[in-house]
Parts: structure tokens; C-alpha cells; sequence
């Protein structure tokens, strides 16, 4: 690993004050994917911008509304039952990321901000119609992911939490990777007040993306039935060693059954 | 250079060192704690695994910066000198162990789900999913899952009798 000066924030105004006047600065809150990407030189921030101590930290329910604060780890979201009542699917995602002491540690707002194509999280904002809360402004899901590890976060802007409306009938599931456990495919089914959403992750050569057919399918009969018939189109999926995007249009449709059938 | 201040299995130490410095690295060279273990370095296999605040994390993918001011559990805190706790000791008994180098790791995690689950609340499926972070290379898992389940089910009666 690279040199690199550590910095902690107190605060949200204070970290982004802190990336405004440190070069090449990057936020770190869990750091699950940054430290090894800076162990292997893949990233090489001069400043680290700690979040964990930020306050950003927590999960509340207002009514309808689920808020989950930036810093809250993936176990968190998994154990809480607030999240677990109101968003099934969401807590079901977060406790199958990486592994135990991963999710003591990685967050969400680390793991939206970063938008690896194969994170499992994305696909839940996408398909639950989030809203993205920074320390600027409120960014519709469907806005925030823009492409491989892009977002429409601007230098110096920081996920401080996540909003999603609460939705009893969420489900996902995920072929991992036999040995990275990355989602080679992962599917969350959400059927809420929006009508029905999809969203894939894992498999897409432009990041997460929502199925659309599948959901009109789901719209007019919600069952694993209605989507069996339906096959993605593979030319804007991924190939690589791991599976070609034949082989991933074929999980999408599995996944998508999948994530239907642990919803009823 | 940082200053960093943790606890460490119930004592207060402080030191320098990189703000780069990995918190295994600390642990190992600053404080001569060797029991924690660096095996794959890519965060996949759990031989560093400590416990941060009372929870198990990957001592490889946390910087000792990070760690500032947190209570910090190795290996070598578990027990008092001499002695073995339930877990430690149903690894020996079940012979959870080959080559040893990855027990440490295994022995933070077990502890870590026993506490997270409750002595007594775990079954063998759930056993080897909680081990998806750590990895042997020697036993096949069959008597690292037995002895967690010992363990397990020793500390429940204990509670039981207490």
C-alpha cells in the first residue's frame, strides 16, 4: 500500500470539509473494498476520510418511510428487525454480503457510492425506488448509478443515508461466485406502491439495470410461472471467465424466479 | 506517523506508526501479539480475525488508525494464562486443527457466533455458513464445525448449571 494520511471526521460538514481542502482525498467508512484495492495499488488516495465516527450511523422507520443512516453496517441492516418487518428483502440481501466479519465492518452507503457491478445493493435501490441523501441534496435511485463504479456523486459529495419507502413484498437472490461470492447474478423483486420493480445486479456490462419485461410480466400475474417463458436479452450483459452473457441471461430469468418465489 | 491508543485484551497501549499500518501489523509487529495471523492478505481467509469493539472483523482489512481508540480481543486475550476457554478447549478435544494456522482465526469467529447466536442456538448448517470467511486449508471443516457445536452446547449447560 501506497503512503496515505489519515483524517478522522466528526461530522458529515466536517468530512466534506476535509475533502475540500485535502488532495486526492477519498471517503473510507467501512473499507471493505477500498483497503484492498489500496493493498494492491488499485487505489492510492493521499487522504483517507474516515466516516465511521461521522454519526451517520443508525436505522429509523417514520411511518412508511425506512431510513437507514450511511455508516450502518451490512450486519446491522441484517440483524435490525425494523428493517427485517418493513423491507424483508433488504435485510435477506444485506445478510448474504461477503461474510460475517465483512459485514461487521462494510456499509451501505460504502458499497451504493462505490456501485460495483457485481454489489448486491444497488439492485435494492434501484428496485425499491431509494432515495439517495447527501449532504446536498436527495438523488432518485434511478439517477444515482451511471455506470461501472460511476454515480452521479459530484467531488467533495457524500452519501450521508438511504430512503426507502417500506415494501412487505421484496425478495432477492444471488448466484455468487464459487469462489468470490460476488453476485454473478443477483435479482431483487420488489412489489410496492410504484407497482413492480426488478433490478439486476452482477450482470450487466453497464452496471445495475432493471428488467422491464419482467416486470410487466410480474404486473399482470405475480408468480414464478409468469416469468419462466422470459428469457433477458444477453447483448447487454456481461462475458467474462466467470460466465458468458448467455449463461447470465439464463440466471437472470432463474434469479428473478428465484427472488419471486422467497416473496410468496 | 499517527499516534494511535487501543485497548488490547484489557490493557491500555498506545504507539506510532504508519498511517498506512494495517491493524494486524500493529498488533504483531508493535505490540509482539504473533498469535493473530496474515494468510491470504486479500481479506478472503480469515486468519487475522480479532475482535473490534466486540466484533469479529478481518484485523488485514482495518487500519490500526482505524482502530483508535476502540477495545481490541486477540487470540491471546481469550483466556486467562494457562487456561482455555470452552471454545479453545473443545478445538483440542475435537482435534479442530491440522497445521494450526489458521485456528486462531477460526477460534475469534467461532467465539464471535457463539456470542452472536447464544450458547446452545446452533445447528450445523448455520455453523458452516457463519464459516464462509474463514478458511482451512487441511481439515475439510468436519471437526472445526464438531467442536464449534461442543462448544456451543458446553456453554449453554454451563449457563444452565450456573
Amino acid at each position: 500500500m501506497y503512503n496515505t494520511t489519515y483524517h478522522r471526521a466528526s461530522s458529515a460538514d466536517d468530512a466534506a470539509k476535509l475533502a475540500g481542502s485535502a488532495s486526492e482525498a477519498k471517503f473510507v467508512a467501512g473499507g471493505q473494498t477500498l483497503i484492498p484495492a489500496m493493498k494492491t495499488r488499485l487505489a492510492a488516495p493521499e487522504n483517507l476520510i474516515d466516516l465511521r465516527h461521522a454519526g451517520m450511523s443508525g436505522i429509523s422507520l417514520d411511518g412508511d418511510m425506512l431510513t437507514i443512516g450511511a455508516t450502518t453496517t451490512h450486519a446491522e441492516v441484517a440483524g435490525s428487525d425494523t428493517v427485517r418487518k418493513a423491507c424483508p428483502g433488504l435485510a435477506s440481501l444485506a445478510s448474504h454480503i461477503g461474510d460475517p466479519h465483512v459485514r461487521h465492518m462494510g456499509t451501505i452507503g460504502g458499497s451504493i457510492s462505490n456501485n460495483d457491478p457485481a454489489a448486491d445493493y444497488p439492485s435494492a435501490m434501484l428496485a425499491l425506488g431509494a432515495t439517495i441523501v447527501t449532504n446536498q441534496r436527495e438523488i432518485a435511485a434511478d439517477d444515482f448509478f451511471t455506470g461501472l463504479f460511476e454515480t452521479a456523486l459530484e467531488d467533495g459529495e457524500l452519501v450521508t443515508a438511504i430512503k426507502v419507502p417500506a415494501c412487505a413484498a421484496s425478495g432477492y437472490a444471488k448466484f455468487p461466485n464459487p469462489a468470490s461470492r460476488y453476485a454473478m447474478t443477483g435479482v431483487f423483486v420488489a412489489r410496492g406502491s410504484n407497482g413492480v420493480r426488478v433490478a439486476v445486479t452482477g450482470a450487466g456490462s453497464d452496471g445495475v439495470f432493471r428488467w422491464t419485461e419482467a416486470e410487466q410480466a410480474l404486473s399482470s400475474s405475480f408468480s414464478a410461472d409468469a416469468v419462466s417463458g422470459l428469457k433477458a436479452d444477453a447483448s447487454g450483459l456481461m462475458s467474462d471467465i466467470h460466465a458468458s452473457a448467455d449463461y447470465r441471461a439464463n440466471l437472470v430469468a432463474v434469479m428473478t424466479a428465484r427472488a419471486v418465489r422467497a416473496i410468496a | 506517523m499517527s499516534e494511535v491508543t487501543m485497548t488490547v485484551n484489557g490493557r491500555k497501549v498506545s504507539g506510532q506508526c504508519e498511517d498506512r499500518t494495517l491493524l494486524v501489523h500493529f498488533l504483531r509487529d508493535n505490540l509482539g501479539l504473533t498469535g493473530t495471523h496474515v494468510g491470504c492478505d486479500t481479506s478472503q481467509c480469515g486468519a487475522c480475525v480479532v475482535h473490534v469493539d466486540g466484533k469479529a472483523v478481518k484485523s488485514c482489512t482495518m487500519l490500526a488508525a482505524q482502530a483508535s481508540g476502540s477495545d481490541v480481543v486477540t487470540i491471546e486475550g481469550l483466556a486467562a494464562e494457562g487456561d482455555l476457554t470452552p471454545v479453545q478447549a473443545a478445538f483440542k478435544e475435537h482435534h479442530g486443527l491440522q497445521c494450526g494456522f489458521c485456528t486462531p482465526g477460526m477460534i475469534m469467529a467461532a467465539t464471535d457466533m457463539i456470542n452472536r447466536y447464544g450458547a446452545g442456538n446452533l445447528d450445523e448448517k448455520t455453523v458452516r455458513a457463519e464459516l464462509e470467511g474463514n478458511i482451512c486449508r487441511c481439515t475439510g471443516y468436519h471437526n472445526i464445525v464438531k467442536a464449534i457445536l461442543a462448544a456451543s452446547d458446553d456453554m449453554a449447560k454451563g449457563a444452565a448449571a450456573a
